[in-house]
């Protein structure tokens, strides 16, 4: 927590992805960011506006145009390599032959984890999301919520420093997504990860994020950033006023308009 | 319900068999049709009771030619299809050599084959059997290699996973329903392979050599029990592997 250097450090970027017949799409333009280690930092914004592309550079899963990306002053291949970071999608993405406690234990597997290491480790992640009592079922048996808490546990099982997830809540009712937003909070609580999160809720963002990276689409650009600071989150704050005026300020930027009017909210 | 609605499926061609072969019965009795040529249901299974011994002979040495033909192929059909995958080069080189494998009847190929390795072994009947089930499990299996969902490259990626991880813990294991389809299809081709190569010479044995002799020495009705062995046979074949098929999906759940 003390390390001065930036988990990812994002400098005038731009991706530009090139189709067949010379077709061009600027998915983004001249972006930069840095997200402090410990540091939960929600990216919102419009449809296509580069959301995704902007998390897939940090994760080495595609590459940039131009611009630069550190992630804990490393390439992103070489942290994607070094498994500086954990993933997880809008899709669970388990693999449906291998029962819960096996895919959580996939990554620590592909690096060499011996049988028993594996064990302790998703025996405490399995604990950790409450699946405790489902290790030996298989994906099919599980509730959407219940997926998306196994591809979580899945993605904090190298205990990574970084957690980079792309609506990960997507997909669930609302219910089953505050419930789960409250889990994230204790989760990034105890392993003290900084965040990226992808979502297209605005409640979710202010409710989890120490900033809000508000994007703008054609070609992707960060429009404006709020920040947020809270002194907790918990379900009292889903009622308190500065809650409200976080989800205001956030709004207008989406909506176009400047959110001067929202008071206890710091915009830069 | 569901027991009852397996019996019904069970039962519903069982008596459309028992039908059709009541009618057949019925129609050579009633218009004394001669044996050699169409002989009676009754007649056949008659042969097959008297011969027995040798139609079991000949279908142990047909069923082995086609069992390691089977072997031969699928193993070479699934490392192939791995390797295709890899390499797009090789893919697109095999295009060609695959399609006219598709195309042509393989087993016209047993004469070359029985030239190359001598009309004693079944060598050659083994390896008709083995190209025709290399296609069907080249296919399917490729087809399968390539059906993983963009979600899990991402996650194989993002983990460092080598080729090889990718190959065992994701690829392959997606692949298995279309591996066990291709075997299926596969199973019945190695049979009809096996036998028909035995009509292009070879050992003299086999239910193929033995359907064309006692053609050949006018037992028409022997030689339709022989033709039942290889029915049997062929279904051996393909229920061992649709078993196969069917507990591997109901073991996956999906
Ligand atoms: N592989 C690709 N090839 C070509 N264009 C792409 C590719 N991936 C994304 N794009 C384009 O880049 C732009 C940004 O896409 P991206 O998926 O990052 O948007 P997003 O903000 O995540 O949108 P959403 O909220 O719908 O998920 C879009 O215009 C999209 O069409
Ligand atoms: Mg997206």
């Amino acid at each position: 927590m003390t390390d001065p250097r930036p988990a990812v450090r994002i400098a005038s970027v731009d991706k530009i992805f090139r189709g067949r017949k010379g077709a061009e799409v600027h998915a983004l333009s001249d972006v930069s960011l840095d997200v402090a280690p410990g540091e939960f930092v929600s990216l919102i914004g419009p449809s296509g506006c580069g959301k995704s592309t902007l998390m897939r550079l940090v994760a080495d899963l595609d590459q940039l145009t131009a611009g630069e990306i550190e992630v804990f002053g490393k390439t992103p291949e070489q942290a994607r390599k070094d498994q500086d970071y954990g993933i997880a999608f809008q899709q669970a993405g388990l693999l449906p032959w291998r029962t819960v406690r096996a895919n959580i234990e996939l990554p620590l597997e592909i690096h060499g984890v011996d049988a028993r290491g594996r064990a302790a480790r998703s025996d405490e992640l399995l604990e950790l999301i409450g699946l405790a009592d489902f290790a030996d079922h298989h994906p099919d048996q599980l509730s959407g919520g219940m997926k998306q808490r196994v591809a979580i546990a899945r993605a904090l099982a190298e205990r990574p420093r970084l957690l980079l997830m792309d609506e990960p809540f997507g997909a669930l009712d609302e219910i089953t997504r505050e419930h789960m937003q409250n889990e994230l909070v204790a989760l990034c609580k105890e392993t003290g990860a900084a965040v990226i999160f992808v979502t297209h809720s605005i409640p979710e963002a202010v409710f989890l994020s120490d900033r809000v990276v508000v994007m703008s689409p054609r070609p992707g650009r960060i429009k404006d950033i709020v920040t947020l600071d809270f002194s907790a989150r918990d379900e009292e704050l889903r009622e308190d006023s500065t809650f409200y005026d976080g989800v205001t300020a956030v709004r207008m930027l989406l909506h176009d308009g400047a959110a001067d009017g929202a008071r206890g909210v710091e915009n830069r | 319900m569901k027991a009852l609605a397996g019996t019904r499926t069970v039962l519903a061609p069982v008596a459309l068999g028992v039908l059709a072969l009541a009618l057949w019965q019925a129609l050579v009795v009633a218009f004394e049709i001669k044996p050699f040529l169409v002989p009676s249901p009754l007649g056949i299974g008659g042969a097959f009771v008297d011969t027995a011994d040798h139609i079991l002979d000949a279908a142990v040495q047909t069923g082995l030619n086609a069992l390691i033909g089977l072997g031969i192929g699928a193993v070479t059909g699934i490392l192939v299809a791995i390797l295709a995958n890899a390499l797009r080069v090789l893919d697109r080189m095999l295009v060609p050599l695959v399609a006219s494998l598709a195309v042509i009847p393989i087993v016209a190929l047993a004469p070359i084959f029985y030239a190359m390795f001598g009309a004693a072994a079944n060598t050659g009947r083994q390896l008709v059997a083995a190209v025709a089930v290399f296609v069907p499990m080249y296919l399917n299996t490729l087809q399968g290699l390539r059906q993983v969902e963009p979600v899990h490259r991402d996650l194989m990626r993002s983990y460092a996973a080598t080729a090889e991880q990718v190959n065992r813990m994701l690829l392959l294991p997606g692949a298995v329903p279309y591996v066990l389809n291709g075997l299926k299809i596969g199973s019945s081709l190695a049979v009809i392979s096996a036998l028909i190569a035995e009509y292009f010479g070879g050992p003299a044995n086999g239910l193929g050599i033995a359907i064309t002799s006692s053609a050949a020495g006018s037992n028409y009705t022997v030689a339709w029990a022989y033709v039942l062995g290889a029915v049997l046979l062929g279904t051996l074949f393909y229920g061992v592997t649709a078993a196969l098929e069917g507990w591997s999906r109901r073991r996956r759940r999906t």
